[in-house]
């Protein structure tokens, strides 16, 4: 696209569509439907961290008045061990239905071993407690460093490490080791004249979406089943749960309800095959709706990580080598996003020699989901302390040492691609140039500067424009709106069009009623969506052009449509949509268009970041006293939503950086299984957030969008991290800095 | 499960000492009804109080304040000169919870729940506040500090209902402050917290209390603490001490939420902390 292009719609801050039924409380979430005949389904979950299931028998809690059905892992007809395809993180078949129902063994606190649906959630929570189970307890097994070391217990006998030169003998805990590498590493580091290292630990963070997993099923006699939940991705969920149950796709009917968040967490199942499972045993639906514990305990948290970064410099700047080895958590079954975390770590940067290695381990927690940008801000956390501990060594300026360093289009990233256009420098400088930089720090405040980089990811989208007779129309997609992408949908398809963006409703339609669409993640929504929604909007307009060309018989190419109105370019002729539409029993039958895309080109999103903290050096508080995000949007459609994302992503980082830990017990059993004590930042806690938007067009979407959910997240970890090392004086290498941390590394107890 | 709402303390008590299974008082409910819902108490009576008139208001009289058991954190917000004379009462009634919380809580209910980190008791206990109690049959009036015996328990009897606390007559260049810990602004609980209520005379303290929250199993009033005080300008070297002796009189848990050390050192900090901020309400000058 040009980037002088004037716009008539896109750019403005308009209402949301949605934005009136959610706050008079009409709009519908997961917990919100309710069927005649409805029961309620609740989980016995495991105490232990570790453990097999010595004997399980719940005919007790069959027997049980009330009770209706109950589902065990054995209700799983004939899982096998294939790869599906599901949201952002992959998960073997057979893993997805082990987490689901645990088989043979617990491998956390919280795991589900059976499920029982009942007249009402009493007599299912009283039916939980006729369930007789015995457990082995076995050692947990709670951290990277221990899972990798030998003789530690080993939680899946059957997994071999894969990705070693030689195929091993024994089991391990490591299910896969990767590289990436680029130029020469020894070279790189004989090259360098100034050289910083350390290691980095990043806790289990949870996504913290304030709705819980919720949803209800209905499975009919005839096999048409259907469910409604929240999640970001219904496709996704009619996958997984038709291939656990074996049904057919076409069978399986899921609605998105309105969502509460996700950020990444709502892109796999937990209760929706249980619940059908349930639904099936019992003939009757199903509801099932997790407390906040069991969100804590059992739905995927972010890995925790451990990692080593070296990076080399000549004295002039000029980074020559970049090195790391990165081990990240899965939880209790394989996968990681740590392939991202090596992906991203280094991609700020134009640097010739690179060499990554990472390790997928499991441990005895929750199974990691995707959370925002998966695997960048740990990684890139370790990355960007390092690179302002070099800006010191040098006596450099820390964005001008990036700037120096800064990957720029052409520039070759260590995962594949060179880059097309992308907008970090314009990012950097935009913050050097930022009113915060220039400011002043005070006594016992301390700056911080991260950059962040996000791949965006592009896929598969479906859309269709149906027009009514009065000129308004309903834009029908299938990408769960989370962020407010229904507005920037109605923004899109009316610029496309020509016509007031109130006069088109965006609604997510339901596996039925829309062609598959990928599901609401990796930034995509607004660019990948967005181009299927202008590509119905322009497929509305040709045809409107057509009717306007049969009415007054000239070709369609005689035609101009401008602002939502025909025009005869043989003649003075003009009719507006609204007047097609109106005759359109007459020129053809009713209009609608379709934009059904894979889309490519998808575009990065960088984003640097600037955080100023004062730390109460007595108590070893840490308050955020000024935050600037700056992000590359490409294009921000709806400037405000984009605003958000920024100050969410941030806000989502900030919290990580200083609070947000998963606490175990040595007995590996969860102890913060509550907004309580895994302590979100609440509003009072933070100032506002500055956001700048950078717009450096991505040329393979119509308006220049990129993605811009994710990016926001990766660069607060070592923004406030580095600030707070810059006010105390003393280097961090821990998440989160809580008080108690950061009050020992004052006293020299780091 | 009943639930009743009489209009007379005296009826209240009744219900309660008549009841034989497991009777609430539920005044702002908002520890009572979390636990309810987290089912770690499943009562077959709650007497809601907020219906009698006699808990319902702050007055003011010459032998100082009395606060009605079911005035919530908002309303004593509302009341300036409460606020004038207790400052550090109302700033810590008002640290529970959120805007939603203040609408309900009362520091009855903060007391009578009995956790160790209870934000208004050691302000209460600071201040010398007292609690009118009424049994089915009699009256009695007890010094806050004698209602909380250990985590969750109290030492009021079957039947018995907290009608009142009450503060006595402020005299003149008297301050109060409450500091707590918390990792969050609001909507977190104290992991340590210190009281300090003092009366000055020619800018010297005069009399003193000192009282810690969340660093035993209940608030501790730390007399060494107020002697470190007393007789001072409140100069360095006594606010030393008084940190000193704060610490040393913690017997902490080491738990999620802090370590003993962590607590022990920071309930200094925060009791010096607030040492100075009462003596400048009190008019003092640092
Ligand atoms: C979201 C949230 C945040 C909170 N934050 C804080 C905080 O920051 N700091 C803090 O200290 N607390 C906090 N709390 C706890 C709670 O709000 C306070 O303890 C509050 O003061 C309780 O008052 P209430 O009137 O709601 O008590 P209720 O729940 O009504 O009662 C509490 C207990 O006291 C008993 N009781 C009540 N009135 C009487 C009476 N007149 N005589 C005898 N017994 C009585 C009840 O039977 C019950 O056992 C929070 C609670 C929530 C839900």
């Amino acid at each position: 696209m040009s980037e002088a292009r004037e716009f008539k719609y896109i750019g403005q801050s308009t209402i949301r569509p949605d934005g009136f039924d959610k706050v008079t409380g009409r709009a519908n979430y997961g917990a919100d439907l309710s069927l005649p005949g409805m029961i309620w389904g609740k989980i016995l979950r495991s105490p232990h961290a570790h453990a097999m299931i010595k004997r399980l028998d719940t005919s007790r809690a069959e027997a049980f008045p009330g009770v209706l059905a109950v589902a065990t892992h054995s209700d799983f007809p004939s899982v096998t061990d294939q790869a599906i395809e599901s949201g952002e993180g992959s998960l073997t078949l057979l893993d997805l239905a082990r987490n689901v129902l645990a088989k043979d063994k617990v491998l956390y606190h919280g795991h589900a071993v059976v499920a029982i649906a009942a007249k009402t959630s009493a007599i299912a929570e009283q039916a939980l407690a006729l369930i007789d189970i015995e457990y082995e307890v076995l050692k947990p097994v709670m951290d990277v460093r221990e899972a990798m070391a030998a003789g530690a217990p080993i939680l899946h006998p059957d997994m071999f490490t894969q990705g070693l030169a030689e195929k091993p003998t024994t089991a391990s805990n490591v299910a896969t080791r990767l590289e990436y590498k680029m130029g020469d590493i020894e070279a790189g580091f004989k090259d360098a004249e100034v050289v910083v290292e350390r290691e980095f630990y990043t806790p289990t963070a949870h996504q913290g979406y304030i709705e819980p997993h919720a949803c209800t099923v209905r499975y009919e006699k005839d096999g048409q089943s259907m469910i409604w939940c929240s999640t970001q991705g219904h496709f996704d969920v009619r996958a997984s749960t038709a291939k656990l149950l074996g049904l057919d796709l076409g069978k399986l009917k899921v609605i998105a309800s309105e969502i509460g968040g996700g950020f990444g967490g709502k892109t796999t199942v937990y209760l929706e095959p249980v619940a059908l499972i349930l639904s099936r045993k019992s003939g009757r639906p199903v509801k099932m709706i997790m407390d906040r514990d069991e969100v804590f305990k059992a739905t995927g948290p972010g890995s925790a990580t451990r990692s080593w970064v070296k990076i080399g410099a000549r004295k002039d700047g000029t980074i020559t080598a970049m090195q790391g080895r990165l081990a990240y958590e899965a939880g209790a079954f394989k996968g990681s996003p740590v392939m991202m975390g090596c992906m991203t770590a280094f991609t700020p940067y134009a640097v010739s020699n690179m060499y990554i290695e990472g390790f997928d381990v499991v441990v005895n927690k929750a199974k990691v989901a995707a959370y925002r940008a998966p695997g960048a801000p740990q990684a890139e956390f370790a990355v960007e302390m390092l690179v302002n501990e070099l800006a010191v060594k040098l006596g450099r300026d820390p964005i001008d040492l990036r700037l120096q360093n800064a990957a720029k289009e052409g520039t070759q990233t260590i995962y594949g691609p060179k880059f097309k256009r992308v907008g970090l420098v314009e990012c950097l400088e935009a913050a050097r140039d930022s009113k915060h930089y220039q400011q002043a720090l005070a006594a016992n405040q301390g700056r911080g500067v991260a950059a962040g980089f996000w791949f965006n990811v592009g896929g598969q989208s479906s859309v269709h424009i149906n027009m009514n007779p009065d000129g308004t129309g309903t834009i029908v997609e299938g990408s769960p709106d989370i962020g407010g992408s229904r507005a920037s949908m109605q923004m899109m398809a009316a610029e496309a069009m020509g016509i007031e963006p109130g006069r088109l409703k965006p609604i997510i339609g339901d596996t039925e009623n829309v062609a598959f669409s990928a599901g609401t993640g990796g930034s995509r929504t607004t660019f990948a969506t967005g181009m299927a929604v202008i590509e119905a909007a322009e497929d509305v307009v040709a045809q409107m052009k057509q009717r306007a060309a049969s009415m007054w018989n000239v070709t369609a190419e005689q035609v101009e449509w401008v602002d939502g109105v025909a025009l005869n370019t043989a003649g003075e002729d003009r009719l507006s949509l609204a007047e097609i539409c109106a005759g359109a029993d007459r020129t053809g039958g009713q209009i609608s268009g379709r934009g059904n895309i894979n889309a490519r080109g998808a575009g990065p999103s960088f984003a640097v970041h600037l955080c100023d903290v004062e730390v109460d050096k007595e108590t070893g508080k840490v308050d955020v006293v000024r935050y600037t995000a700056v992000q590359d949007a490409g294009k921000a459609i709806h400037p405000k939503y984009v605003e958000g994302q920024y100050q969410g992503g941030a806000v989502q980082g900030i919290g990580w950086a200083l609070n947000e830990e998963y606490i175990y017990g040595a007995d590996g059993l969860l102890e913060n299984a509550g907004f309580l004590d895994y302590r979100i930042p609440v509003a009072s806690d933070l100032p506002m957030i500055d956001a700048i938007i950078v717009e450096v067009p991505n040329k393979f979407h119509p308006y220049g969008v990129r993605g811009v959910g994710e990016s926001g997240i990766i660069p607060p970890l070592a923004a406030v991290g580095y600030a707070v090392e810059n006010a105390i004086g003393v280097p961090v290498t821990d998440l989160p800095l809580s008080p108690p941390r950061v009050f020992n590394l004052i006293q020299g107890k780091g | 499960m009943r639930y009743e709402t009489p209009t007379t303390t005296k009826e209240a008590a009744t219900l309660l000492h008549k009841e034989k299974g497991q009777a609430h008082i539920l005044a702002g409910g908002t520890d009572l009804l979390v636990r309810m819902k987290m089912g770690m108490t499943e009562p077959t009576l709650v007497v809601d109080i907020k219906h009698i008139p006699a808990m319902q208001a702050i007055t003011k009289s010459a032998a100082g304040f009395k606060i009605g058991a079911t005035v919530c954190g908002a309303a004593m917000t509302e009341h300036a000169a409460l606020g004038k004379a207790w400052p550090g009462i109302v700033e810590a009634a008002n640290l529970i919870g959120s805007d939603q919380i203040q609408g309900r809580c009362t520091m009855v209910g903060n007391l009578c729940n009995g956790s160790p980190a209870a934000d208004s008791v050691p302000a209460m206990i600071a201040a010398g506040a007292k609690a009118i109690i009424v049994g089915k049959d009699k009256r009695r009036t007890v010094a806050v500090d004698k209602i909380v015996t250990g985590p969750g328990k109290t030492s009021l009897a079957k039947g018995e209902v907290i009608e009142a606390i009450t503060l006595p007559a402020r005299l003149p260049r008297s301050g109060d402050a409450y500091l707590r810990f918390t990792p969050r602004t609001e909507m977190d609980i104290a992991v340590v917290s210190a009281a300090v209520n003092l009366t000055l005379q020619r800018g010297v303290v005069k009399t003193a209390r000192v009282v810690l929250g969340a660093v035993a199993p209940t608030a501790v009033i730390v007399a060494k603490a107020a002697k470190a005080i007393i007789g001072t300008k409140l100069d360095d070297e006594a606010l030393e001490k008084l940190a000193a002796a704060c610490s040393a009189a913690c017997n902490p848990i080491d738990d999620k939420r802090g370590t003993i050390e962590y607590r022990t050192k920071v309930a200094g900090v925060l009791a010096k902390r607030a040492a100075k901020i009462a003596y400048q309400r009190a008019g003092g000058t640092l």
